[in-house]
């Protein structure tokens, strides 16, 4: 037996729990019922601990860390939900509306986004820094699809899809902090991209409307994210 | 019982959030129990009054005219809530901030119209402000109500809870977009 599949046992928010050596503080809460938010998580792709969303306590740890990619230790003392972690993610969510431009009442995904969700969840009743109103692309060159990253919050979910299920890699990030934002191929319009093979993987586990079908009107958009465990279940399978 | 003197605006924003505030239906002859209707776009009153109870605040701040009445009527009030997407977040109004003034007037007076005026000489048109901002950049908010529009029956628990001293407790059912 490898040692990251020996049994751990550890406490979650005050209760006593056991766990493979190789789940993540995530994997553990959920299976316990106990929620963490997310935003770049996503349930068949690799985590990659950007959005920080899903901080929590570790009782000895001299920082918050990302339940979605921290590993349980043995003995470990984890709280998901105190006040100061609830304060710490109302923070990033109102940032991440104050970023671009969600403007919840004529988009795509109203009704149907995880930040809208999320933000109603954490309490969120109004932004308390100040907005950016900074102009970004709308990339609608696509015969099916239109990306707009006004309501993109650089959670990467679709360049990860893209590489590690499609295996086209037709998404990237470019540039750094608030720079950052999304390229089709060599920053090309999408529409022309060779790579893209049209498959749509990357509309379904965008969490906003920034990736949309073409077509979709207000509060249309609901997004299709079950093919994912189904297809790296069966991927696993095969190995 | 004295009824509470409450007042709605309309700043920049479509009259959703009356129209949703009228949706009430018959809970509105309830609400009339409880509240003197002093200002508002529903009533025939020409000036905003002093010493109102609570003022529902629709719209963003996006005209030099709005600006000066949100400030006075801020004096005015004891708790000012901001109602819907476009006083909490600025909303479609705030759209327009992705460009300039100037351009945007040209486009809708000059480039885009069937008869053109000149809109940057132009003193009919209200002043607007390079910004459209939420009512709580500009003066203190004290209860958010977010929506578009927020539903009837989240308005008239907002109203209960603050006539009954608990406004902390208004609009947990309601979010952005709507
Ligand atoms: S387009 Fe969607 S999936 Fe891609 S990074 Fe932006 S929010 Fe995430
Ligand atoms: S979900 Fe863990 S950092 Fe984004």
């Amino acid at each position: 037996m490898s040692v990251l599949q020996e049994v751990k046992t550890l406490t979650i928010n005050g209760r006593e729990a056991s766990a493979r050596g190789d789940e993540t503080i995530l994997e553990i809460a959920r299976e316990h019922g106990i929620f963490v938010p997310t935003l770049c998580h996503l349930h068949g792709l690799s985590p990659v601990g950007g959005c920080r969303l899903c901080l929590v306590e570790v009782e000895g740890a001299n920082r918050l860390l990302p339940a979605c990619t921290t590993r349980v230790g043995e003995g470990m003392v984890i709280r998901t939900d105190s006040d100061r972690l609830k304060g710490y993610r109302r923070m990033i969510l109102e940032l991440f509306l104050s970023e671009r431009n969600h403007t919840c009442s004529v988009c795509v995904s109203n009704g149907y986004c995880e930040l809208q969700s999320l933000s109603r969840d954490a309490g969120i009743t109004h932004v308390r820094v100040p907005y950016r109103y900074q102009r970004y692309t709308v990339d609608a060159s696509h015969e099916l699809f239109v990306a707009d990253q006004n309501r993109c919050i650089m959670c990467t979910r679709c360049v990860r899809v893209c590489e590690e299920v499609e295996g086209a890699h037709t998404w990237d990030v470019q540039g750094r902090g608030i720079e950052a934002r999304l390229i089709s191929d060599m920053n090309e319009s999408w529409g022309d991209s060779d790579s893209c093979t049209s498959c749509g993987k990357c509309v379904q586990v965008c969490p906003t409307g920034a990736l949309s079908e073409k077509g979709k009107s207000v509060a249309e958009m609901s997004k299709r994210k079950q093919f994912l465990p189904y297809l790296t279940l069966m991927r696993d399978k095969w190995k | 019982m004295t009824k509470a003197r409450v007042a709605t605006v309309w700043l920049d924003g479509c009259s959703g959030c009356h129209m949703s505030f009228l949706d009430m239906d018959e809970q509105l002859i309830e609400l009339a129990g409880l509240i003197d209707l002093v200002y508002s776009p529903l009533v025939d009153v020409k000036a905003f009054p002093a010493e109102v109870d609570v003022t529902l605040v629709e719209g963003a701040v996006s005209s030099e005219e709005d600006l000066h009445k949100i400030r006075m009527i801020r004096e005015r009030t004891t708790v000012l809530v901001s109602l819907g997407d476009c006083a909490v977040t600025g909303n479609v109004p705030a759209m327009r901030n992705l460009f300039p003034v100037k351009s945007l007037l040209r486009r809708a007076y000059e480039e885009n119209a069937a008869q053109p005026v000149a809109a940057l000489s132009n003193d009919v048109l209200p002043k607007l402000l390079e910004r459209v901002r939420p009512v709580h950049e500009v003066v203190t908010v004290d209860v958010y109500v977010p929506g578009c529009p927020p539903p009837a029956n989240v308005i008239l628990n907002t109203v209960r809870a603050i006539l009954s001293g608990q406004p902390a407790q208004a609009a947990v059912n309601s979010r952005f977009g709507m």
